[in-house]
């Protein structure tokens, strides 16, 4: 099991470096760096200047030597200040050295935003911290829900009740977050006016009033998925001969399935669940922005849309960690819970 | 000005007219289908639920939507009538008397014509971003499932790496007006669109190999038409004009094909990994068949059921996809009238105005939804045999 987990952390490492180094590289395209630097100069500079801004501020060095101060295993330089022709900080409104240190995301620093004229950490991470909270909403609705209606559904196939919730769950997975959020908004916002069209206030405080659509939006994609795959997992299970003896032995059909089906029939869910993980930060996006929440998705389209080099590379690091770190929890997790593979 | 409007009641008659060729297209189809079904094997058993029957009915409603557009919308979706601006629903446009049946959105464009229109954009780039996904994922999935080892490292190594990306943040980094002066999307075009013609020729190579008479007729065609429509997209060099693309819309092609084949090629290497164990592929190696010979017309044709379902999933997906991008502008022109985008514009206006939100909405869900209620009967067909 340890060599397992050892093996899998290092794939992991690798297809992480893989993965920043493809964003990195798409990032430095020359359109996006002469974007950024316009956006970063004053209006009306001319070419040559841009060329100035680019050199001056160190975005003209080598591909791999970029990369690698921005990992951390080569130091960062400080820019020449072309008036005093002394070294100094490459940005003032973030820490960057004035002399050549190490100092990169090894060591801690994931660097400098443009956009917010701040460091990238105390950007980030009080974003993620937003974007956790709304997770744990998520999750926290979601994942019963979606067990509940897929153990409903599963428990006697083909049955009516089955036949309404699974349509019901393929028209939830029929529908994306942009377009239940539009429609919730119509309804509870516009019609009924119970809940708060926009989640902007939540910074300041969580309510049911302003949270609740944001976080049934974000849920109802996943709900339909996931109660599909408990419901074909619990169809499976009950379909075992101990569930067969077990009714024989004259328990009744409830004791059957809370005692002897469910253990059985959530090892799956389990797998599917972590493995919602990446389609729930696209969500987080979608959501993020549409009710203009300012967490991690709202960060991350803030540092798209403004070309905020270190910020997006902060963010796809974030967010590539969350997508792989579930695949391992979720790998591991369902070793622990399946006996028969634990002994294999 | 005073706009005339007209009742609720007339304004839903007048859509239900609207869509007269549809429903005659409709009804002909699904009327000969219904009454051909013993002989239509797979698609005829369709008929035999009724989830099947609603799947098939939205689905096909969409497709003759699209191809009747023109006739069914009474403006063109561009269009601006100063006049109608934000006007509700069955609102009567005064120079031509006819009606802005959803009314108009914040540009006085007809929200019903754009909503007609906007099926054209999807039902024309998610089936073919799938079909090429297929392609893609089934060339690298086969020999990945088939020999194992270090092929099947390397390649599951890049497809977990994309699949390792979330998708919106891939769009973010593909889809830019930027990356359109470098030379990525078309490389990528280059690379994408050749694995059809890799496919086509394999195939046909590895079954008429001994009879040359068939297989310089097929390998011709294959190379002919394969090369005349990868000059005319990737290149934009067709010597008739016929096959043109945009390049935004090539960008967002390639961008949706490299996002979805990693998992088409993860599902068709498990498929051939389970299916390689079976008799008749032993029987195969025993007569000394090639292993493409083996994995094109041995293994690919069982792999055919949970295929069709994936590619079914797939397309409702790839709208998503599709509307995911609009809704971000991506890609897209600003002012195109497809779903993603109208949503987009809709949703920032939604305190003051939701009628011009609900219909993109409708539609984009009812088209999905039904793509996902043919995908789940067809997969309890399959699983009936």
């Amino acid at each position: 099991m340890l060599s397992f987990v050892l093996r899998r952390l290092g794939t992991m490492a690798l297809t992480m470096l893989c993965l920043t180094m493809i964003v990195f590289f798409l990032i430095n395209l020359e359109p996006n760096l002469k974007k950024l630097a316009i956006s970063q100069t004053e209006m009306h500079t001319s070419a040559e200047q841009l060329e100035d801004w680019l050199v001056n501020h160190g975005y003209r060095q080598n591909f791999f030597v970029r990369y690698g101060q921005w990992l951390g295993l080569l130091p960062k330089q400080p820019v020449t200040d072309p008036a005093t022709g002394k070294p100094t900080q490459r940005f003032t409104f973030c820490n960057d050295p004035a002399v050549p240190t190490f100092s990169g995301v090894l060591e801690g620093d994931f660097g400098c935003s443009t956009k917010f004229k701040t460091t990238v950490a105390s950007k980030l991470f009080p974003a993620l911290g937003a974007t956790g909270i709304l997770m744990f909403c998520v999750l926290a609705v979601m994942v019963p829900v979606s067990l509940l209606i897929g153990i409903l559904a599963g428990m006697r196939e083909g049955s009516r009740t089955d036949r309404v919730l699974s349509v019901a769950s393929i028209a939830s997975t029929a529908t994306p977050e942009y377009v239940s959020g539009v429609i919730f908004t119509v309804i509870f916002a516009s019609w009924l006016g119970w809940l708060n069209g926009s989640a902007a206030s939540a910074s300041q405080g969580i309510t049911f009033y302003n949270f609740t659509l944001p976080v049934m939006t974000l849920a109802i994609y996943g709900i339909g998925y996931i109660a599909r795959m408990t419901r074909a997992s619990m169809v499976e299970v009950m379909t075992q001969q101990y569930i067969r003896t077990a009714r024989l032995k004259g328990i009744s059909f409830g004791g059957v399935v809370v005692k002897h089906a469910l253990r059985n029939a959530l090892i799956a869910p389990f797998t599917v669940i972590m493995l919602q993980f990446p389609w729930l930060l696209t969500g987080v996006v979608i959501v993020e922005v549409m009710f203009r929440y300012q967490g991690f998705g709202y960060t991350l389209v803030e540092a798209a849309g403004n070309n905020d080099i270190d910020l997006l590379l902060g963010c796809s690091l974030v967010s590539v960690f969350i997508v792989l770190i579930t695949q391992l929890i979720s790998d591991v997790g369902y070793a622990f819970l399946n006996p028969r593979i634990r002994v294999q | 000005m005073q706009v005339q409007y007209i009742s609720a009641f007339s304004v839903l008659l007048e859509v239900l007219s609207r869509f007269w060729p549809v429903w005659i297209a409709l009804i002909i189809v699904m009327g000969a289908s219904f009454a051909y079904k013993k002989r239509l094997a797979l698609y005829g058993q369709l008929f035999d639920s009724g989830v099947g029957i609603v799947g098939v009915g939205i689905c096909l409603f969409w497709l003759f939507t699209a191809i009747f557009a023109s006739t069914i919308s009474p403006f063109d979706p561009l269009a601006q009538v100063p006049v109608m601006k934000d006007m509700l629903p069955g609102a009567i446009e005064p120079q031509s008397g006819l009606v802005y049946l959803f009314g108009g959105d914040k540009l006085a464009r007809d929200v019903f014509s754009r909503m007609v229109y906007g099926s054209q954009i999807v039902l024309i780039i998610a089936p073919a971003a799938t079909g090429f996904a297929l392609m893609v994922g089934i060339t690298l999935g086969l020999p990945a499932g088939y020999y194992g080892g270090k092929i099947d490292t390397v390649l599951s190594f890049l497809a977990n790496l994309v699949l390792a990306f979330p998708v919106i943040l891939l769009f973010y980094l593909l889809v830019t007006p930027g990356i359109m002066d470098t030379p990525i999307p078309y490389a990528m075009a280059g690379v994408f669109f050749l694995f059809p013609i890799i496919f086509f020729s394999v195939l046909f190579w590895t079954r008429y190999k001994n009879r040359p008479d068939r297989l310089y007729i097929l390998l011709g065609i294959t190379l002919l038409v394969g090369g005349w429509i990868y000059l005319g997209l990737v290149f934009d060099k067709d010597p008739l004009h016929i096959v043109h693309i945009d390049p935004n819309q090539l960008n967002i092609f390639v961008a949706v094909v490299f996002a979805s084949s990693p998992g088409v090629f993860r599902i068709v290497r498990g498929l051939v990994m389970d299916i390689k164990t079976r008799d008749y592929v032993a029987a195969a190696q025993t007569r000394g068949e090639s292993p493409w010979y083996i994995m094109l017309w041995e293994i690919l044709p069982n792999a055919r059921g949970p295929l069709i379902v994936d590619a079914c999933l797939r397309i409702g997906y790839t709208t998503i996809l599709l509307g995911t991008l609009g809704y971000f502008g991506l890609g897209l022109a600003p002012e195109s009238p497809d779903w993603g985008t109208a949503i987009k514009d809709a949703s920032r206006l939604l305190r003051s105005f939701i009628h011009p939100a609900l219909p993109p909405t409708i539609a984009l869900m009812s088209f999905v939804l039904g793509l996902n209620l043919l995908a789940d009967s067809l997969r309890e067909q399959s699983m009936k045999d």
